[in-house]
């Protein structure tokens, strides 16, 4: 039962959606050079399902590496800055600075620097984008460590290693899923960035120009549908992996 | 008789902005083996910075710390700690929390003999049936029961605890007394426990310190003569009700205040 209204529950929302959708454009009589509507989608997959396997995928596993770089680099710095405070007082303003600098200007500079490494572009891309949430996380959820919790095992002889990962890391992980979970919607938005922006011919970015290219309406959104079910799925992906790693943080509702 | 636990003279300040910070003045504490030293004082006086130099986890600017006729330079195994706040590591069962200890001091013990000296505990303070339960499902009473099996679950010589009954209401708190009191007859440890509460040190104490105001020295040590299996109904009588006014005429003393207004 249970079960059963967690997956009917979402699955009706999104026919309804789809039915308001159908319904604006039937109202407005808005032909299909102007808005495409839901009914014109599986024509649209049906005559490019090629495609969109092959791109889908490159999408997926660009986004996926990206996501993957952005997590060991994310870790990584926020590591640095949870113990040491003067590394955390020199990297924040930097990391910030480069976080609000518009990541579409940094198609072009990455373009001209790597030229022709397509897939390399795209994977550094999903992970500029995205290794910000991890980093800060991280650094935030190990430097507020209490230092009681540090103290019970210090006050054993336990090394710092240890205490990192017995005590920090795991009370850490709560935090980094939830960046986690931010990460992989900007990852995907890199990689798309780069495929639309300086297109390629690979991913569903490249598929999208396309559709503007010949003005076709239901081919492009068709490619949004596909992209935002690819980030449903990545999305709903980290969440089992929260729940397997980080399962002890949530609480039953009382 | 050697004492277990011997603080020699120490002294101690906090470097600050504003200069240095003295905490500790020429503190001295001997506790016997076996023996339950209750610390009381005034807010802020330099309390947990004693259990910090028991523990070995920071080291006085002068003075001597002993412990079972060694000098303290670092942390020791044979140290139990336990604090206001319980620290449970809530990804971890119960039963994981309390074992902690034992995967730093005893990491080739099999685990089922690990597990079997936990569950033992765990029975002794009355948390038999929750070994599984995660802390998060436990009550703040609960917690700190567990903390405490955490706290000796690896059998050290010294247990320090820093108000750990602090935060809970008091008729938990005098719950804990009980099991601390049941605890001590089965599981032989020296104690020191830093409080604000007089009843509290009167009922678990052997002798209780009274620690002046900053920087700390020690200003009165008065001997509990109560016998070891004491009741709560023991703090109804007149003997622990003088006992009680001599020590609450202390902190006042140790407040800087001599007259009875507040």
């Amino acid at each position: 039962m249970e079960t059963a209204q967690k997956i009917g529950v979402p699955l009706a929302a999104m026919v309804v959606f789809l039915l308001l959708w159908e319904l604006l454009v039937w109202a407005n009589g808005w032909p299909n050079y102007v808005m495409a509507s839901p009914s014109d989608l599986p024509a649209a997959y049906a005559r490019f399902w090629n495609l969109f396997l092959v791109m889908g995928w490159q999408t997926l596993w660009r986004t996926v590496a990206g996501l993957a770089l952005a997590v060991l680099v994310g870790m990584i710095l926020g590591m640095i800055m949870g113990f040491s405070r003067i590394a955390r007082e020199a990297l924040y303003p930097l990391l910030v600075g480069f976080n609000a600098v518009p990541k579409a200007t940094l198609v072009p500079v990455l373009s001209l620097i790597f030229i022709g490494q397509h897939n390399f572009n795209t994977v550094m891309m999903a992970f500029l984008i995205s290794f910000f949430p991890i980093a800060v996380s991280v650094g935030i959820g190990l430097s507020t460590l209490e230092p009681e919790y540090r103290d019970i095992l210090r006050s054993l002889g336990a090394s710092r290693l240890t205490i990192f990962r017995k005590i920090a890391l795991p009370k850490t992980l709560p935090e980094f899923f939830g960046a986690l979970k931010v990460a992989v919607t900007l990852a995907f938005i890199g990689t798309n960035l780069v495929e639309i922006v300086a297109p390629h011919g690979r991913g569903l970015g490249a598929l999208f120009s396309s559709g503007v290219t010949n003005g076709d309406y239901p081919l492009m959104f068709a490619v949004l549908i596909a992209l935002a079910l690819l980030g449903i799925v990545l999305y709903y992906a980290v969440v089992a992996l929260e729940r397997i790693f980080a399962g002890w943080a949530e609480r039953e509702p009382h | 008789m050697t004492n277990l636990i011997d603080i020699k003279g120490v002294t101690h300040a906090y470097r600050t902005k504003a200069g240095p910070l003295p905490v500790l003045d020429n503190l001295n504490i001997a506790v016997p083996e076996g023996e339950f030293c209750a610390v009381v004082g005034p807010s802020g006086c330099g309390k947990s910075t004693l259990t910090r130099l028991v523990a070995g986890l920071m080291k006085p600017d002068r003075g001597e710390v002993w412990l079972h006729g060694e000098l303290v330079k670092s942390p020791r195994k044979t140290v139990g700690m336990a604090f206001q706040n319980p620290v449970m590591l809530e990804w971890r069962t119960i039963l994981d929390n309390v074992i902690l200890p034992l995967e730093i001091v005893a990491p080739a013990m099999p685990r089922a003999q690990k597990e079997a000296r936990a569950r033992e505990l765990l029975a002794m303070v009355g948390l038999a049936g929750f070994e599984a339960k995660r802390p998060s499902e436990l009550s703040g009473g609960m917690r700190q029961r567990a903390s405490l099996c955490r706290a000796i679950v690896h059998r050290p010589d010294v247990l320090i605890m820093d108000e750990p009954f602090g935060a809970l209401d008091n008729f938990t708190r005098e719950d804990l007394w009980q099991t601390m009191r049941d605890l001590r007859a089965k599981e032989p440890f020296t104690c020191v426990l830093i409080t604000h509460d007089l009843r509290e040190s009167v009922f678990l104490g052997d002798q209780v310190i009274v620690l002046s105001g900053r920087p700390a020295t020690t200003q009165y040590v008065m001997d509990v003569t109560l016998p070891a299996d004491r009741t709560l109904d023991i703090l109804y009588t007149p003997q622990v009700a003088d006992m009680l006014h001599i020590l609450r005429d202390q902190i006042r003393i140790a407040q800087g205040r001599d007259g009875g207004v507040h």
